[in-house]
């Protein structure tokens, strides 16, 4: 019989818990504003503009400045012109207005004084005069109005679109609305600067973008990188909205400290948190399909118009992947894939989970499910009919590789058991007038990494202490992703430590450099990568060392759990390490990853801007009320391709909340700004996010077995932070398949997300009206 | 009189001088009272972060509830005890089975609602001996929202936690009588005084009738019960009054009384305590009871204040005013009694006169055949305000409607009886065409606005189509969401 395999605990492919889960249980877990606030601690407030767009006539501040325990009240004035926050370096989004509002909630000046309640109260006594301008808040507004982009557009194209068009024997062309999503973080903003011996700046920021951060708070400060320090420990959810956003609380908390000498801290109320920072986009789409009766398209052409907000931010970015998810899981023979960033009076939008490519994915679903109405097709049956093979070009050049959406939907349709199901909807909904119920199978194809090409690096610093101890620092974010846990199981593995000896530190830009945002999917793909780097120069020189001290060749040791057999003997890691201190072994190590492979040529709309493609699928059962629109999931099948999985539970569970939270945007999430560009929805009482009880009521998830990356990425597995959101394309495309059931499925409902009680009533009312008098 | 707060957090006994009146529990838990693990998520009561269990004696039993700590105000624990999620594990450090549960089943990802949850499921833990069903869980977690695990992971931990230990073991269970005596030695009779903030003050008085006479002094004095709404008003609007007359120490205020006309509910009388006694008057409150905001709410948001706040979209008023419900009002001199139907006015008003309180809520016992239904459709199912709701009352005799009274939230400036639609049914032949008939009359009674909570059309369609459901149902049609089989096949 074979030796049992000796292990260490939590290795990589392990199912373990995430690294603070005690700490999450016990409230031991600290986040920025659970710091013990040092002495002489200023705390913020904002003034912020009640006008969607206007001259900024008179900022009277007076009785702000003799509120009781102001210390500090700061203007665009006091900031200087180079005070902004722009991501891209646009210059059009400075950190206090000056002259000019260009949203409701844009932060005109920030009151610092003694304690929070002081800041806020303060701050309600500004008094601004204004002058309004023309505001444009929606995307026809912001047409009518010229059109104004925040960036420049992309087009992709490939083959020739207006003859493909024109050839394909049937064609319809089509209109889909999709809203915007709050983050709703729990943990909301918040900022501490504390200033530093030397005329530094020590920034402790609930950021996705520490590395940004400290370029924003030292540009502000005129100070230059090396002498701003951003840390931090945990976010308390970010989803993207603490990519960019969270560098405002950070500027002015560091401007405050910087003028004061005292430390800074902002947190905003949840309201003000919702109306000043940026959102997902909500897109409108415009698009043509050419196809045949076999419901085989021959040819796309679409415009993704998004409302980027009053600044450029990073729509550029997202409406490029809105474009490069305009696919999703089809080949499009031929097609035009044109975006449309408007400026609008609005907060500025920003990332969100998906980054855009959920907006892209749901055009391409709404396109297949008008060709399956057209065509009187099942709608899988128009996917699968469509589905990329090996090989099928992208609109952007990038040939399909390593996409086994056709095994997952095989799978998937067999586990769901999608055929007998349908059947089974149609007999319930014989017999049932009021409730009605749909079903749903979609597909979801995701490109894993940035597109800006220079953000995919990563560094990590191991350093192990003379006492065995093991601390990794990397860049990434620990945001509940499970990042760090994914991280220090590579580390663990490398050195053959159980998994509780790798110690996680705080990310801080002073011990790693130049970190990209823990965003796109890609903290593990890079930060594993750079601490496998690190773990593995670490041992190549422990193992060297223990080859040269116990004179044995290299190939003679062989490195255990906890342990290392130099021959025929075996010494401790704690040994080793004291031994190797004592030869004068350094003992710590950098590591660092670039994505190989990937470039972006912008201009021509050509490159290979992804590494690789995470997959998956999701077949959903709903039931609505059509007395009310109401809703209920019944049940949700998910297969979700992680690769070879770095850590099947921490993977579970970002599939399980992903679904979750595009179940929310598609349904009850519903962001609404009055006719003066005023944000209604301002709060959890106002703004639904799902809760407990909208979950499905069944729900079966499984990751795709067998099928590792084929890219040497950590460990063959997948990123998998963003792709199962838009899982949650499946509950959309089954309320639709339910609204279509009281038309007898002739007409496509065109359900435009959130598919809010209200909206599904209204589809079921439309088909109703539209189909009542023909012939069942 | 004493300007002390006196309660427990913990194991410790703290005795605190209040920094102002309008302090919350959630500042002082993160600030003074070195309690970090407690979260501000929305400070509103609407995300469940600052979740903490409050223990209070009630007729010389234990009371464990879970609470949001950031719109209660710190005064208004005093006699009480705190527990936060910092109290849960051992003091040798071993975790509590609902923290085992958690973190065996992955229920925290960035962990910062996870607090909040714990402790929601500790007090849950603390009111069912037995696993919950998965749906109940559902419901007793519907005040906590999570943004990264979608619930799944959390809901089994509930039940997990089951395998890991016994309720009947917990510290808090396994000490009763210790915490009833420590709790008791906190009652007085002195009247509670809280100063502060600028002359801000808040008073609780212990009688009903130092309470009338202080009203009738200062009759601007603003009356605090639950505070579910005033807590916002403090947290959000950043509102400082400069009275609050708190009632929650007013002896006799927070009795259930049942007899054959009906319930009596005093002032103080919560949604969560009216619940039994509703659900057995009128079987039909059990969706209103269910639906009602999440737990922390209903620990502590009172059936008179929910009334007295005269919120258009409140989810009492339509029920109450169904079921006929009658108001006590209270002044120094006066008391008299008033059908809820004409004590709201217009929007946010009332017809409470100034020194006047609501003492007691009547509700009389449905005549025998008369069904309660109530509705109620929003955006989101669970903790949410009404998009439309209606309280129904309906006796339907011979083929006959012999008794009628339809009331509706968020069709008008105040909750209201649609007596067009009612006169279309009384007496009417209960069918189809009658009640289109009521349907169409609705237009009459309600001009609806839009906001972002629903179109005008959106809420007129509701309004009638809820009426249609009423009909389909009586027919036997299924139009329940929640009743049905979860999936086919």
């Amino acid at each position: 019989m074979a030796e049992p395999v000796e292990r260490i605990r939590g290795d990589v492919h392990e199912p373990v818990a995430h690294d603070s889960a005690v700490g999450h249980v016990t409230g031991r877990a600290a986040y920025v504003d659970d710091l013990p606030e040092p002495a002489g601690c200023l705390h913020l407030a904002l003034v912020t503009a009640e006008r969607a767009h206007a001259r900024i006539l008179d900022l009277d501040l007076e009785a702000v400045r003799r509120a009781a325990g102001v210390v500090a009240v700061l203007t665009a004035a006091d900031l200087g012109e180079a005070c902004d926050i722009s991501p891209v370096h646009a210059q059009d989004e400075p950190v206090l207005a000056a002259g000019e509002a260009r949203f409701w909630g844009q932060p005109l000046a920030v009151v610092a004084a003694e304690t929070r309640e002081q800041a806020r109260l303060a701050a309600r006594l500004a008094r601004v005069g204004y002058a309004d301008l023309p505001a444009t808040l929606t995307i026809e507004q912001a047409r009518a109005a010229g059109g104004e982009l925040v960036c420049t557009p992309l087009t992709l194209r490939r083959g020739e679109v207006e003859a493909a068009l024109a050839a394909a024997p049937c064609r319809l062309a089509g209109r889909l609305r999709c809203g915007a999503q709050e983050h709703f973080y729990l943990e909301g903003q918040v900022a501490l600067a504390v200033p530093g011996l030397e005329g530094e700046m020590l920034v402790w920021s609930s950021t996705q973008h520490p590395s940004e951060t400290q370029l924003m708070v030292a540009r502000a400060l005129g100070l230059p990188m090396a002498a701003v320090t951003v840390r931090c420990r945990r976010l308390g959810g970010g989803f993207g909205g603490k990519e960019t956003q969270a560098n405002l609380w950070a500027v002015l908390a560091a401007l405050v400290a910087a003028r004061t000498g005292r430390p800074a801290k902002l947190r905003p109320d949840r309201d003000e948190d919702m109306v000043v920072t940026g959102k997902r986009h909500d897109f409108l789409t415009e698009f043509e399909v050419g196809f045949d009766r076999g419901g085989r398209i021959h040819a796309v052409r679409a415009t993704l118009t998004a409302r980027c907000g009053h600044s450029a931010d990073l729509s550029g970015p997202v409406t490029d992947r809105a474009l490069f998810h305009a696919d999703n899981a089809y080949h499009y023979p031929a097609v035009r894939l044109a975006s449309e960033p408007l400026r609008t009076n609005t907060c500025s939008a920003t990332a969100f989970r998906g980054f855009g490519g959920p907006q892209g994915v749901l055009v391409a679903e709404r396109i297949v499910e008008e060709v399956a109405f057209a065509t009187g097709l099942d709608p899988l049956d128009v996917r699968r009919r469509n589905l990329y093979r090996e090989g099928d070009p992208t609109p952007y050049h990038q040939p399909i590789e390593d996409v086994p959406l056709e095994a997952i939907l095989d799978e998937l349709e067999r586990r769901s058991a999608y055929r007998e199901r349908r059947r089974a909807i149609a007999a319930f909904n014989a017999g049932s007038p009021v409730l009605k119920k749909g079903i749903a199978l979609t597909p979801v194809k995701f490109g894993i990494s940035f597109t800006a090409t220079w953000y995919n690096q990563a560094g990590a610093l191991l350093h192990v202490y003379r006492d065995g101890s093991v601390l990794l620092a990397h860049g990434g974010v620990e945001m509940g992703q499970g990042l760090f846990v994914k991280v220090a199981q590579v580390v663990a593995h490398e050195l053959g430590l159980d998994l509780e000896r790798i110690r996680l530190a705080t990310t801080d830009t002073g011990k790693v450099p130049n970190s990209s945002a823990t965003a796109a999917s890609s903290g593990s793909d890079l930060n594993g990568m750079a601490a496998q780097a690190a773990a593995r120069t670490l041992k190549e020189r422990l193992t060297a060392f223990a080859a040269g001290r116990w004179s044995v060749p290299e190939d003679r040791i062989a490195w255990l759990p906890g342990r290392v057999r130099v021959g025929n003997q075996e010494i401790a890691w704690d040994e080793l390490v004291a031994e190797a201190w004592r030869a004068r072994i350094q003992l710590w190590a950098s590591g660092f990853y670039r994505t190989p492979e990937i470039h972006w040529d912008r201009q021509a709309g050509r490159g290979r801007p992804f590494y690789y493609f995470a997959c998956g699928a999701a077949c959903a059962e709903v039931t609505i009320d059509t007395l009310t629109g109401e809703q209920l999931i019944d049940r949700v099948d998910v297969l979700h391709d992680c690769g070879r999985s770095l850590s099947p539970a921490v993977d579970i569970g970002q599939i399980e909340g992903a679904l979750v939270q595009g179940i929310g945007w598609l349904t009850t999430e519903e962001l609404v700004w009055d006719e003066r560009g005023r944000l209604r929805t301002h709060a959890p009482s106002t703004y639904k996010i799902p809760a407990a009880g909208d979950r499905p009521r069944i729900l079966n998830i499984a990751l795709f077995e067998g099928a590792p990356n084929r890219k040497p990425t950590i460990h063959r597995s997948k990123a998998v932070g963003e792709p199962p959101l838009m899982l949650a394309t499946a509950v959309l495309h089954a309320l639709s398949d339910a609204v279509a059931s009281v038309g007898g499925h002739r007409l496509c409902p065109r359900l435009d997300p959130p598919a809010t009680a209200e909206a599904v009533l209204a589809a079921v009312e439309r088909v109703r009206a539209a189909t009542a008098g023909t012939t069942r | 009189m004493r300007r002390v707060v006196r309660f427990w957090l913990g194991d410790e006994l703290r005795e605190v001088e209040v920094p102002t009146p309008t302090t919350t529990l959630l500042d002082w838990l993160r600030g003074p009272g070195r309690r970090p693990g407690v979260k501000e998520g929305c400070n509103e009561g609407d995300c469940g972060a600052c979740t903490v269990l409050l223990t209070r004696l009630r007729d010389g039993r234990l009371v464990h509830e879970p609470i949001c700590a950031c719109i209660r105000l710190l005064a208004t624990v005093d006699g009480c005890r705190i527990g936060t999620v910092e109290d849960l594990a051992g003091a040798d450090g071993a975790l509590h089975p609902v923290q085992r549960a958690m973190v065996e089943q992955h229920g925290s990802q960035c962990g910062f609602c996870t607090p909040g949850f714990v402790v929601a499921l500790h007090a849950l833990w603390l009111d069912r001996p037995e696993p919950p069903e998965e749906a109940s869980v559902d419901g007793w977690l519907a005040g906590n929202l999570c943004r990264c695990t979608g619930y799944g992971p959390i809901v089994r931990a509930a039940r997990a936690a089951y395998a890991l230990g016994d309720p009947a073991g917990d510290p808090l269970r396994a000490n009763e009588p210790l915490w009833r005596a420590r709790l008791a030695a906190l009652a007085d009779p002195d009247t509670l005084l809280v100063e502060g903030g600028g002359g801000a003050r808040l008073v609780a008085p212990t009688t009903l009738e130092e309470t009338l006479d202080l009203l009738a002094e200062r009759p601007d004095a603003l009356l605090l019960a639950g505070g579910t709404d005033i807590g916002l008003w403090i947290t959000k609007e950043l509102r400082r009054p400069a009275l609050l007359l708190w009632l929650g120490r007013v002896a006799g205020l927070d009795r259930v009384e049942e007899d054959a006309p009906g319930l009596r509910l005093g002032a103080t009388v919560t949604w969560r305590e009216a619940g039994p006694a509703l659900r057995r008057l009128a079987p039909g409150t059990a969706e209103l009871l269910d639906r009602f905001a999440g737990e922390q709410v209903r620990a502590v948001a009172t059936v008179a204040g929910n009334l007295a706040n005269a919120s258009p979209v409140g989810d009492g008023p339509p029920a109450l005013l169904a079921l006929d419900a009658r108001l006590v009002l209270r002044r120094r001199d006066r008391r008299r009694e008033l059908p809820l139907e004409r004590f709201f006015l217009d929007y946010r008003r009332t017809a409470l006169e100034p020194g006047e309180l609501i003492e007691t809520v009547l509700v009389p016992r449905p005549a025998p055949g008369t069904r309660l239904v109530f509705e109620k459709v929003s955006r989101r199912r669970d903790q949410d305000i009404a998009t439309v709701s209606a309280g129904i009352a309906l006796a339907v005799e011979n083929g006959r409607v012999a008794q009628v009274r339809l009331a509706f939230g968020g069709m008008a400036a105040i909750p209201v009886r649609a007596r067009a639609a009612e006169a279309a049914l009384q007496g009417a032949v209960w069918d189809e065409a009658t009640i289109e008939r009521a349907a169409a009359a609705l237009d009459h009674d309600f001009t609806p606005i839009s906001d972002h909570r629903g179109s005008a059309t959106y809420r007129r369609t509701l309004a009638a189509n809820l009426l249609r459901r009423l009909w389909l149902e009586s027919r036997g049609v299924p139009v329940r969401l929640h009743a049905a089989e979860p999936a086919l096949g």
